[in-house]
């Protein structure tokens, strides 16, 4: 590792025998995080599928009311800054500031767009009245009543990922900052790292609302 | 991540996986409009499965982490297999006892 003295985070914290025990130790403290955010959102992944098992014909009904299209061209952004988040953190790895800061700012502007898609989508049910609540509105059997358990689940897992992304975009904001005044560089790069195994997490939990949400009762109806 | 300083992947790497993601986030959206009865549900969980899996092995890093991570990791799926197999172990069965 090499030494550079005047910047102060890459000290080596006298609890730690080398670098690369400080580094492994941020690593899996960071995973034991994560691994109780899997648990958090576990907790809703189980809610519903608790409640599709109970009212599996109003949920393919509800669920086919969302608009695949847009779902799945959502997920190719989030994949998108995913694969840039990483290129960020490679760039951290070889110490290259100028590379850090594009693909910060490109995860940045997809992270960004993810969530103006998803404002998007959220804006058609008020529209279409598929908001939990008094003005709550759908024809069929069972579909006022049951149909706004659906939604309830869909605002809340949704809308939990988006306050995820949206502390995403402000750590980004944050690392674009501290990357400009040079603070990272291929012997000290932790941060970037540890924020862009958060960034991954977020990306994990819409591979499993997509399909979820939006597609697994597509075909029925 | 541990020993990332030695591992560097490649960007053909990472591109390579990122191709994949989006293939497979078109596959499992045309894939949901075909009826497969119950097993459009194993499909998409099978695909979204495959995905988490690049994410967490070449994104994440992965496999270039120690073992105490790996282990932390399949500890941390084990105990979310344990929330929701017991839920539904519970909500599956409740029928079975009459009123």
């Amino acid at each position: 590792m090499v030494s550079e003295p005047h910047v102060e985070t890459l000290a080596l914290r006298e609890q730690f025998n080398t670098p690369e025990q400080q580094k492994d130790a941020s690593g899996l403290g960071m995973w034991v995080f994560l691994i109780t955010e899997v648990m958090f959102f576990g907790g809703m992944f189980a809610a519903y599928t608790v409640y599709r098992s109970i009212y599996p014909g109003v949920f393919g009904t509800a669920s086919r009311t969302l608009n695949t299209t847009i779902g799945a061209l959502n997920t190719a952004v989030l994949l998108c800054s995913s694969f840039t988040m990483v290129l960020a953190v490679r760039a951290g790895q070889l110490g290259r500031r100028k590379q850090i800061m594009v693909f910060l700012i490109l995860t940045l502007i997809l992270g960004l767009m993810f969530l103006g898609v998803k404002g998007y989508e959220w804006n058609e049910k008020f529209v279409e009245h598929h908001i939990p609540g008094p003005t709550f509105h759908m024809d069929g059997p069972g579909l006022q009543n049951h149909a706004q358990l659906f939604f309830s689940l869909y605002f809340a897992m949704t809308g939990l990922h988006a306050l995820h992304m949206i502390v995403g975009a402000g750590l980004l904001s944050w690392l674009l900052f501290e990357t400009y005044q040079g603070k990272f560089s291929a012997a000290y790069y932790t941060p970037i790292d540890m924020i862009g195994l958060y960034w991954h997490f977020v990306d994990i939990i819409w591979i499993f609302l997509f399909p979820l949400l939006y597609l697994i009762d597509r075909h029925g109806g | 991540m541990s020993n990332d300083t030695q591992h560097v992947d490649s960007v053909g790497t990472y591109a390579a996986v990122w191709i994949a993601l989006l293939i497979m986030t078109a596959l499992t959206t045309s894939v949901a409009y075909v009826n497969l009865g119950a097993f459009s549900i194993v499909v998409a969980l099978t695909i979204a499965v495959c995905k988490m899996l690049l994410v967490a092995l070449f994104f994440m890093h992965i496999r270039h982490s120690t073992k105490l991570t790996k282990l932390v990791v399949l500890g941390g799926l084990l105990w979310l297999g344990i929330l929701l197999s017991l839920t539904m172990a519970d909500f599956a069965t409740r029928s079975w006892i009459s009123m």
